[in-house]
């Protein structure tokens, strides 16, 4: 089998669904004939016409409350923000409706909510946002954020089959960076699993999307400078988020080093370190350190964005520091 | 129909800055000449068991047996059970905060109204929302949500459904006047009007949205003038005229199915109660409230329009109105014997997958997270 990047994979997705389920339909803006500003459903509308492959207007909160309607009566919309940066043009619609429909109303929402992600790429402020950490907070939503291009596409299937309303982030450095071998049949990955991404005895890694691959090019360093065996585990799912991996872990190297890309205060980090307190505090060797952006709105210059976001030699670092504590 | 009432003397009386009620209207179709005499009865009905019911649950309120708060549509029955009246079984709606009627009208009983304003276990949303926040989609109702507007974009994607799936039904989202100045009444209809999908959207102009009036919500001469903006039509009708509500709701409601694209439905009306029982409406000009009651009553003006078209008589409203009364009676009983919901059901159905959350531990009253928590053999010795 050939390989084919991570924003293939999840194109790989959408199709496979659209034609396993006629009730799976693409809305967003651009979309259509263009095939979206990253091109993501390319080709999409020749295959499945414009009634399933929807051209909207510029209006994030219409078109996700369209969707939790449709969502309702049985259809499966799959909508694209042309940033994730936008979604906070919805995060009413999400976070009050959507979230809460099953609970209150007993109204299913199944829908996926999915767009182009994240730093790196000089996006500036407005097309680089990490905005996970604002929906973590709210019961009845589930977020995944992929780092390899299998898990785009299983993930991605699984999304679209879930009951309820997935948040898919899709890393835009990953987007034709990364390549897989997708697995054959009908590859799916479940919601809420953690992937050991590296295996390693000395102390981990947490982290999830661009930054595994910084974390995974800093474990070889510190294997080939410090002798180091890193272990580095990819959470690929936030909500619900896999504790047992997350302990497992912990139990096994005593040190843990979390990551993410997104600003520090208020962060996943902070909600990873809890758990680990109320679960494992009796295992650890040293406290949770956290390697995170800086809390500044993502700017855009490459030395100003490059100083604000983790690197790698920021992991070696702070891992070399923690490995001695 | 109804002849047109003169409003203007009582205008130059100072009665507020309300507009004329726009009674005599032309509208479009013969609807409403159509209903046959047991449906305008019927009609009748619904608007006294809205008032009723109401009337019912104020007296529960201060019982403190309505655990929250209680929102009343005195004034407003004509425009909600005459606009739901033209909705066929299998179409949806989503009814607004002074919409009970409507949900009476799609099949919402008032045992499940009364239960849900005094959270009982058994209520529909299981004591989860508050009063008419409820829906159920085999009698064709979606529960609303606070955030007004919302509910406009998600009717949409409703009708959005029927449209992609070739169905037969129409979707009627009910809004007031203040939520025609949010974004997201904005991005659905303007969403629905692209996409031309069988949605009629009623902007139920009571005048005040909470304290607001609505000089201070538009400068649009009526909410109806918003429509063209989104190039679909807007009617305008007397929204104390129940025939009337149905006439043009039914309109809209038939291009809607005909594949003719949504519709703006202004209903004019007057909100009589606070925008809550405990709302004294100290903003209201002295008189305008009265002026409405004495004058303007959509109840009061259809019995005196079905005693002089269908001869209905003082006997046959006496008779309604206890039949009336004792179906309330009967759910006041059912409600009141009804139970409150167990504690831990607030965890399950957050999700379909997983089922339910854990208690936190603290709320298991077994062991505590350092007890249960295994740890390391050198735990505590402190001694490397």
């Amino acid at each position: 089998m050939a390989e084919i990047t991570y924003l293939e994979a999840i194109r790989e997705a959408l199709v496979e669904e659209m034609a396993r389920d006629e009730n799976v339909f693409c809305m967003g803006e651009d979309i259509g004939a263009y095939g979206g500003a990253f091109k993501v459903t390319e080709g999409l509308l020749d295959r499945f016409g414009e009634r399933r492959v929807i051209d909207t207007p510029i209006s994030e909160a219409g078109f996700v409350g369209a969707a939790a309607g449709a969502a309702h009566m049985g259809m499966r919309p799959v909508v694209e923000l042309q940033f994730i940066d936008f979604i906070s043009c919805a995060y009413d619609m999400l976070t009050n409706y959507v979230a809460t429909a099953r609970y209150r109303a007993f109204l299913p929402c199944p829908m996926v909510v999915r767009g182009p992600s994240g730093g790196y790429v000089r996006g500036g402020p407005f097309h680089s946002q990490n905005p996970e950490a604002a929906f973590l907070h709210t019961p009845g939503l589930k977020i995944v954020y992929p780092a390899t291009a299998e898990d785009a596409k299983g993930l991605m299937k699984a999304a679209i089959r879930d009951e309820d309303c997935v948040l898919f982030f899709e890393h835009k450095y990953l987007y034709r960076r990364i390549k897989g071998v997708m697995p054959g049949g009908d590859h799916v990955v479940p919601i809420g699993k953690a992937r050991t991404a590296r295996e390693g005895t000395d102390l981990s890694i947490i982290t999830y999307a661009a930054t595994v691959h910084k974390a995974l090019e800093a474990a070889e360093r510190l294997q080939a400078e410090d002798g180091l065996s890193v272990e580095v585990i990819d959470l690929r799912s936030l909500l619900p988020m896999d504790d047992d991996a997350i302990v497992a872990t912990v139990r096994k190297t005593h040190r843990v080093l979390i990551v993410h890309e997104d600003t520090r205060t208020g962060g996943i980090a902070g909600e990873i370190t809890a758990r680990i307190n109320e679960r494992c505090f009796e295992w650890l060797d040293a406290p949770v350190l956290r390697v995170t952006a800086h809390d500044v709105p993502l700017p855009y210059a490459p030395a100003l964005e490059d100083f604000v976001l983790p690197q790698v030699s920021d992991i070696v670092t702070v891992a070399r520091h923690l490995a001695r504590y | 129909m109804d002849a047109p009432v003169d409003l203007s003397a009582s205008l130059a009386a100072g009665v507020g800055g309300r507009r004329p009620t726009p009674v005599g209207l032309p509208v479009q179709g013969n609807y409403a000449a159509r209903l046959t005499r047991a449906q305008k009865l019927e009609l009748y009905r619904w608007m006294r068991l809205t008032r009723s019911l109401e009337e019912r649950l104020v007296a529960l309120y201060r019982q403190t047996k309505v655990v929250g708060g209680l929102f009343r549509s005195l004034g407003q029955e004509a425009d909600a059970c005459g606009s739901a009246y033209a909705l066929e079984r299998r179409d949806i709606m989503s009814p607004l905060i002074r919409n009970l009627g409507s949900m009476l009208v799609k099949g919402a009983t008032p045992t499940e109204i009364l239960k849900q304003y005094m959270a009982k276990g058994d209520s529909p949303t299981r004591g989860r929302e508050l009063n008419i926040h409820f829906g159920d989609l085999d009698r064709g109702f979606v529960g609303q949500i606070s955030h007004l507007g919302d509910m406009v974009p998600v009717m949409a994607g409703v009708a959005l459904s029927f449209k992609l799936r070739g169905e037969d039904r129409v979707v009627l989202v009910y809004v007031g006047d203040g939520a025609t100045s949010t974004g997201a009444f904005h991005e659905g209809i303007n969403f629905a009007a692209v996409q031309k999908v069988p949605l009629v959207c009623i902007v139920e102009n009571n005048g005040y949205a909470y304290s607001t009036p609505t000089e201070k919500q538009t400068a649009a001469r009526a909410y109806v003038d918003k429509a063209p903006g989104y190039g679909i039509p807007g009617v305008v009708a007397d929204g104390n005229d129940v025939l009337a509500t149905y006439e043009v709701t039914r309109a809209a409601v038939d291009r809607a199915r005909a594949g003719g694209g949504p519709t703006l439905i202004e209903l004019v009306t007057y909100r009589r109660k606070g925008h809550a029982e405990h709302d004294n409406q100290s903003y209201v000009p002295d008189g305008e409230i009265e002026w409405w009651a004495a004058n303007n009553d959509p109840i009061d003006r259809y019995i005196r329009w079905l005693g002089q078209h269908e001869h209905v008589t003082a006997d046959e409203f006496a008779a309604l109105d206890a039949d009336v009364l004792a179906q309330i009676d009967r759910a006041t009983d059912e409600a009141e014997a009804s139970g409150f919901p167990e504690p831990v059901d607030c965890l399950d159905g957050i999700y379909a997958d997983p089922p339910a959350l854990a208690p936190h531990w603290y709320r298991d009253g077994v062991r505590s997270a350092v007890e249960r928590n295994e740890r390391p053999a050198s735990w505590g010795t402190h001694d490397g």
